[in-house]
């Protein structure tokens, strides 16, 4: 088939723009567009890195060369749900997070044993007939341990998430949408965030913590969290606050919260869907890392972090202690990852 | 360009004093540090109050901190919890930790680039599967347990390290202390590399390149990678600070006595002085590497004018 004519080149503008952005993705660190604001967003380490990445170039208007629709026009939604269901690593991730999600409900139904009775005899013996992972240092079954330690680490994920996307999304779909004295204050105060490093940030504020419930800990990652998604956010209301639809509604009368609700939200969401499910991996690791510097959660909860930090004193004799948690909370990461990858495929509509 | 800097210095100066200021009120708001100074008894109350107006931690704590700010301009960073100055702690403890930083960085740029434009030139290949697989297991094991599990092998089973560093921690001892710090960030190096390689193959520039006859080397060192570092190196540079704020794992694994050592033992003591001392480092530090890598930007990539 031959080449379409080629159009004749663009006349090139007068002028130069003062500050020309050359194509393609030229993020700088952690997904920041210089305009952004003064700091990068690299604190979280490297995955949260990879999904405000992957938000952030979802969240660009298609190239010239998306084709458009051949047949019956879909939804994106429903596009990327017959995208996902053909996709191998979407069903294979999403298939362990849904076993992760069971065995959190119910961890009884493959754990017989009680994962805090220990018995100080067997402590750091290999794997035996019923105990298929072998003893930790304490003598506590450490397959009983590992399936109920999914509850903790899921539980703070999800709830850390769950409070990340929304004060996130809300503070910085509102001050894109409404831009102005606002949007320049949160940015700065995202800024201001940005400059902490994370783990330092939790090993001030949780060291002083007495509570041993996990709530001390998803409160601080969703304190030191917000501004990763308030500023994919905010970047996705601006790109969709300009397309033609929305300026349709508004030359209709549409209020502010009619545009909000029923034309950008549906369309600015992706990305942050996106980078809330690689988030949320990041947070179940970032809560093992807590655990092991000795400020996060505290015994006797059972969870992966406090398996992994008290297993590290007995890794020479004992490494089975610490392999398996740490193999869980790996494969755990890798689904959420390889899940949120899949979405933002899915949901891209270059890619079509 | 010096209107841009004047703006950014500007907008670097709001950040700096929050972000200070925060780690100021978590510092003096949740813990009391009074009573780390008595260790672990109680303290007798006529010594605590006395304790108390000697540091001046009976005034409002807007007060305590423009003092503290002021005394950290003249170049006072005030006392750690044994006696010894802060700025002592921070020049035994800055070249330890740079030191580290810079080993690391040395990974991301060597190891990291060249993974990131063999992956992007083979995309698809069997070895491009392969590398893209070993990143996300590198970036989805927590940087502790990599740590703990090369301590082990490297240094105890197979002896070919030190499994501690020594207080002195040159360069030859920090080679894997150093690869574990950069692991994460090596393994998302790469995959920003192959993504920008792979992506500006098809550049017209780099077909006229070929369609001159250039060699294949020249075509990729002069003109794809070029223009393909530009997103990597200033996710390098904004690392910087990230790496240096997050040795606190490393350099607890494997016993360095650098800033992260230094800060841990002013949280556990509960000494505000030792800690906000070093973040307000940490924060200049990351703020300034900031600030630079956007003026690099324009450097590397003439296209982009800052007015």
């Amino acid at each position: 088939m031959p080449e379409p004519p080629v159009p004749p080149e663009q006349p090139t503008p007068p002028q130069r723009p003062l500050r020309s952005m050359p194509p393609g993705p030229h993020l700088s660190g952690g997904g920041r567009a210089p305009e952004d604001g003064a700091i990068a967003a690299t604190g979280m380490g490297g995955a949260m890195d990879l999904a405000t990445e992957e938000g952030a170039s979802l969240g660009k208007p298609p190239g010239p060369d998306a084709g458009g629709p051949q047949d019956r026009p879909r939804s994106l939604w429903s596009d990327a749900w017959r995208d996902l269901r053909r996709n191998p690593v979407f069903i294979v991730s999403a298939l362990v997070i849904l076993f992760l999600v069971v065995i959190s409900l119910w961890p009884s139904a493959i754990a017989s044993g009680n994962p805090l009775k220990c018995d100080l005899a067997k402590s750091q013996e290999g794997s035996q007939p019923g105990h298929p992972f072998g003893f930790n240092g304490q003598g506590c079954d450490v397959y009983t341990r590992t399936v109920y330690g999914a509850r903790v680490s899921v539980t703070v994920g999800v709830c850390a998430t769950l409070g990340v996307s929304i004060l996130g999304s809300v503070l910085g779909g509102l001050a894109g949408f409404f831009g102005g004295v606002w949007d320049a204050i949160l940015s700065r105060i995202t800024d201001v965030f940005f400059a902490i490093p994370v783990v330092l940030g939790g090993l001030v504020l949780l060291s002083v913590v007495t509570s041993s419930t996990v709530w001390p800990v998803i409160g601080f990652m969703v304190l030191l969290g917000w501004p990763q998604i308030s500023r994919i956010a905010r970047g996705s209301v601006i790109t969709t606050r300009q397309h033609d639809y929305v300026q349709a509604a508004r030359a209709l009368g549409a209020s502010n919260s009619r545009m909000l609700l029923r034309h950008i939200t549906p369309n600015a969401i992706a990305p942050v869907i996106v980078v809330a499910t690689i988030a949320l991996g990041t947070y179940i690791s970032l809560e093992a890392t807590l655990s092991f510097l000795g400020v996060g959660l505290k015994p006797p909860t059972v969870s992966w972090g406090i398996d992994i930090s008290s297993a590290s004193q007995y890794i020479r004799t004992a490494p089975h202690a610490l392999l398996w948690p740490a193999g869980a909370l790996a494969v755990t990461v890798l689904a959420f990852i390889m899940l949120g990858d899949a979405v933002r495929d899915a949901l891209d509509p270059k890619l079509r | 360009m010096g209107r841009y800097v004047i703006r950014r210095l500007l907008q670097m100066i709001p950040v700096f004093i929050g972000a200070t200021l925060l780690i100021f009120l978590m510092v003096n708001v949740m813990g009391d540090p009074v009573a780390g100074l008595c260790g672990d008894r109680q303290c007798d109350p006529a010594t605590a109050a006395q304790l108390r107006k000697e540091f001046g931690l009976d005034k409002p704590v807007w007060q305590q901190y423009a003092t503290y700010m002021g005394n950290v301009f003249t170049g006072d960073f005030g006392t750690a919890f044994n006696g010894q100055k802060v700025t002592e702690l921070m020049s035994t403890a800055f070249p330890v930790t740079i030191r580290l930083t810079v080993v690391a960085i040395l990974f991301e740029i060597v190891i990291g680039i060249l993974l990131g434009v063999v992956t992007g030139l083979r995309r698809g290949r069997p070895v491009d599967t392969g590398v893209l697989l070993v990143t996300l297991v590198v970036i989805s094991v927590p940087t502790f347990v990599t740590g703990l599990l090369l301590q082990l092998l490297l240094g105890v089973k197979w002896g070919w390290i030190s499994p501690s560093v020594s207080s002195e921690a040159p360069f030859d001892e920090l080679i894997v202390p150093g690869l574990v710090l950069a692991s994460v960030s090596l393994a998302y190096v790469t995959r920003l590399t192959r993504t920008s390689i792979a992506e500006n193959r098809r550049a017209d520039y780099v077909r006229t390149a070929v369609a001159k006859g250039l060699p294949r080397r020249r075509v990729i060192t002069r003109h794809l990678l070029r223009n393909s570092l530009i997103p990597v190196v200033t996710f390098i540079g904004t690392d910087i600070g990230a790496l240096m704020g997050g040795a606190i794992v490393t350099e607890r694994i494997f016993n360095i006595h650098g800033v992260g050592f230094q800060l841990y033992q002013g949280i556990l003591r509960q000494n505000t002085q030792t800690v906000v001392g070093f973040v307000t480092v940490l924060v200049l530090v990351f703020l300034v590497a900031n600030l630079l890598v956007d003026l690099l930007y324009a450097v590397l990539d003439p296209r982009i004018r800052y007015a």
